[in-house]
């Protein structure tokens, strides 16, 4: 009886639910008798204890229900039997991440891929740009309908010989030389028809893919030089908005067409060009634009192929430099002269394209066999 | 940075035997270390009985306050169960060499000589609640492991009045201090 009631002051104590006056007491008495200081002592070690322990055991219950909960919604398989339920839930569970993953991956590949289609596009040009060459089958038509003439002028066209392009080309010196466009000319030799239906057989003097240029000199004997050519070339840039017309050869025949300068640069931004309203056909590449000064500002070369009536021409001062960069490798082109002054500035148009029209050549390009 | 915030708060949760950040860690782990003992011979409950201990390891590390963990929890509790179980296979005579050895692991020889005496103590504890008989245990039990009043122990025993309740209970812990202790100093 006396040791439970020295138990319970001793618990008491340790957990310092002992009145200030008792704790006094007892702590003297503590003091004086070393039995009971061990006792406390001792006591203090079991309570100690006992807290780890229960602490232990409540760590304990709280795994083991953490590991049933996580067995029963099957974050864990001990490898009984699993309902199908809990297994979809569990593989959903277990592959939603991957899933997510998978499904943002795909998502990024296909917006990546659409980005770099759009970006690499447009290097390409597609079909958004159209070179404005006449392209083969075009050319037998036009070598059928030519037939009928064929009897009557023997044609200048070698025979067994396949015409690959053509397009339009113009006078740059009245003794035979004619600028066209570099991709009208896919053959390696030409010929050369006037607005009369008159052929000339003619060599290609000088390709320039990157500014899109090529130079032609007639070297046909029947072909007379001109005195001068009616119109000069422009060596400054035109400006906005100035009526132009051209004069090409869409099909046999000359065709004349009349627009407007709608912007200083072409495709893209493209500074070496003119972006140019007028209506233009494959066949018109290679003609002159002309200002109403009877100037030629540029090369009609290409069109937009989603856009009406949108055209591109090769800025005229690349003629300069063009004929310039070859003067320094080819001698035989120096007696070529641009001509730097117009001779139908304010004459009526009906005359100018008099003028002009026989300084304009149907340009067809073919491949010796 | 966020992911130590993460395991901080999994910890203190741990320490304070929330069941939330139990069962997250839990989840996070438990299925690494039964893949683990399970292809080395062990069996679906040596896992359990392994994970759980490594548990016990860390909540009694995530208790003292000076704790800092320098590994991801996930490495220490590897760590551990890989230690545990290597020394049980050694103790039933059926090491293998197969145990792979690539997975990243610490150094915690010291820890779970710790853990170990604080088992061994708990062992000692558990031993003698269960000889104690009832309902020497169950009042016991009752007062320190279910934090019950006297009052409420004295209803659920049947005795006529809390003091007398109280008295039952001193006697038993008497009892079992000297069970306790008997077994404790020899362990010494």
């Amino acid at each position: 009886m006396d040791d439970i009631q020295l138990l319970a002051s001793i618990e008491k104590y340790l957990a310092g639910e002992m009145p200030p006056a008792e704790y006094a007491i007892f702590d003297a008495l503590r003091k004086k008798t070393p039995e009971i200081d061990q006792m406390v002592v001792e006591h203090k070690l079991f309570l100690h204890q006992m807290d780890s322990y229960v602490a232990y055991q409540n760590i304990k219950h709280s795994l083991h229900e953490a590991h049933s909960k996580l067995l029963e919604t099957g974050d864990l398989n001990e490898g009984g039997e699993v309902s199908t339920k809990v297994q979809v839930v569990q593989l959903w569970n277990r592959y939603k991440r991957v899933t997510a993953i998978a499904a943002s991956v795909g998502g990024i590949i296909a917006l990546v891929m659409s980005g770099l289609v759009a970006y690499f596009s447009p290097a390409v040009n597609g079909n958004q740009i159209q070179q404005l060459s006449k392209d083969i089958e075009i050319i037998k038509r036009n070598q059928q309908y030519q037939g009928s003439l064929i009897n009557e002028v023997k044609s200048k066209i070698p025979t067994g010989v396949k015409v690959i392009s053509g397009g339009s080309g113009f006078l740059i010196d009245p003794k035979g030389f004619i600028i066209t466009n570099a991709h009208v000319l896919k053959g390696t030799s030409a010929i050369v028809v006037d607005s009369k239906g008159k052929e000339y057989t003619a060599a290609i003097i000088h390709i320039d893919l990157k500014k899109d240029l090529a130079i032609l000199k007639i070297n046909d004997e029947d072909f007379k030089s001109l005195k001068s050519l009616p119109y000069s070339i422009q060596k400054q840039n035109a400006d906005l908005g100035d009526e132009i017309f051209t004069l090409g050869y869409p099909r046999n025949d000359i065709v004349y067409g009349v627009g407007y300068l709608s912007s200083k640069t072409g495709f893209n931004g493209d500074s070496l060009s003119y972006q140019i309203q007028i209506s233009a056909n494959p066949g018109n590449s290679g003609g002159p634009v002309l200002n109403n000064n009877g100037e030629v500002i540029g090369v009609l070369s290409t069109r937009q192929a989603q856009a009406d009536g949108v055209s591109f021409a090769v800025k005229s001062k690349n003629i300069y430099e063009f004929v310039d960069e070859l003067k320094e490798s080819d001698t035989s082109i120096e007696k070529l002269k641009l001509p730097t002054h117009s001779a139908i500035r304010g004459v009526q148009r009906k005359q100018q394209i008099i003028k002009v029209a026989d300084c304009v050549f149907n340009v067809k390009a073919f491949t010796q066999k | 940075m966020k992911v130590e915030q993460n395991e901080q708060a999994l910890l203190k949760g741990l320490a304070n035997n929330d069941s939330r950040a139990i069962e997250t860690i839990y989840k996070d782990n438990f299925n690494m270390v039964q893949a683990f003992v399970l292809n080395n011979n062990g069996s679906y409950d040596d896992a359990r009985d392994i994970f759980q201990e490594a548990m016990i390891a860390l909540y009694e590390k995530a208790q003292s306050e000076s704790f800092v963990l320098t590994c991801q929890i996930k490495t220490y509790v590897y760590s551990i169960c890989r230690r545990l179980w290597l020394k049980k296979l050694q103790q039933m005579g059926r090491f293998s060499n197969q145990v792979d050895n690539l997975d990243e692991t610490i150094p915690v020889e010291e820890d779970l000589e710790i853990h170990q005496k604080r088992n061994a103590e708990f062992v000692i504890m558990e031993r003698a609640m269960n000889s104690l008989g009832e309902p020497c245990k169950s009042l016991l039990e009752g007062y320190y492991l279910k934090k019950m009043g006297m009052q409420e122990l004295a209803a659920e025993f049947g005795y006529t009045n809390a003091d007398n309740a109280k008295n039952q209970k001193y006697k038993c812990l008497m009892r079992l201090k000297k069970l306790f202790f008997s077994q404790y100093n020899i362990g010494e």
